[in-house]
């Protein structure tokens, strides 16, 4: 059958509240409010975040499923959002210590920690990760 | 006839629940993950409505620039990327729920409108969570 043969792209949305700033250590405070600005208040401000997990595969011919989204749910959230809901995440969460705490970053490091939960026959595709309803970003592995 | 306009901002903010008069455990078992003592936040989206009747001479029930310069000098200056616990007189002694926020914020401006006018705030914590304040306006 042709569907058998195309690729399908799947997205699970979830999401989290967390406080952070953005600041560098090796900079004085000047530097970071005139690089950051408010974002690097010390006492934090903080984002709900929306969080979309894209994966790819070609259907499964007997359940016409990518993959099973209760269970990719239940890794994002054993994995990611336990990890980062209702923290700070500069000081809480063990995959963002020692880096900045931009969205670009947290997509990446939340790539990092999925890709090794995925089955061999699922593809992580895309991370992409709303701070506001009006910023995000999207990290393709790249 | 009254009409009811309606003014949207957005302030992005660190808080945490928590009562000083009880101990960590009781704190914890009464607002669960939003008590933990690093903070966690939020994008508040918060919406004024102004009820009255449009002005003769202008058709407006009240100047949006006005209202929206207002919200933002008097509410949004004092909130955005604050941590609300922390940085604000307001919620020194005063646990930052959406509820006292909202109560917080209509308080600051009901004085700065006209009595003319009714003043309900919306306030949201997250596109699920929000409170109105008056409830019954």
């Amino acid at each position: 059958m042709y569907y058998l043969c195309a690729m399908v792209y799947l997205t699970r949305q979830e999401h989290f509240n967390a406080a952070h700033r953005l600041y560098n250590p090796d900079w004085d405070d000047a530097k970071n409010e005139a690089v950051f600005g408010k974002c690097a208040n010390p006492n934090w401000h903080g984002h709900n975040y929306d969080l979309l997990v894209t994966v790819k595969a070609k259907p499964n011919a007997e359940t016409g499923f990518v993959f099973d989204v209760k269970k990719l749910s239940t890794i994002i959230r054993e994995y990611v959002t336990e990890k980062l809901d209702h923290r700070n995440l500069n000081e809480d969460v063990d995959f963002m210590r020692g880096k900045m705490c931009s969205t670009e970053n947290l997509a990446i490091e939340i790539w990092k920690q999925l890709e090794p939960h995925m089955p061999a026959d699922i593809h992580l595709h895309c991370i992409k990760l709303y701070e506001t309803p009006r910023i995000y970003v999207e990290y393709f592995g790249e | 006839m009254k009409v009811a306009v309606y003014r949207q901002e957005h302030f992005n903010a660190a808080h945490r629940l928590f009562n000083p008069e009880w101990d960590e455990a009781t704190n914890e078992k009464v607002f669960g993950k939003c008590s933990y003592p690093n903070y966690h936040g939020h994008n508040y989206d918060l919406v004024i409505k102004v009820t009255g009747i449009p002005d003769k001479t202008t058709g407006f029930v009240m100047d949006m620039k006005v209202l929206s310069d207002l919200i933002k000098t008097s509410v949004i200056a004092k909130f955005d990327h604050k941590n609300l616990n922390l940085d604000t007189e307001e919620f020194k002694s005063l646990n930052p729920t959406a509820e006292n926020i909202a109560i917080v914020i209509y308080n600051i401006l009901r004085p700065q409108i006209s009595d003319d006018l009714d003043v309900q705030v919306r306030l949201y914590e997250t596109p699920r969570n929000f409170v109105d304040y008056p409830a019954n306006g």
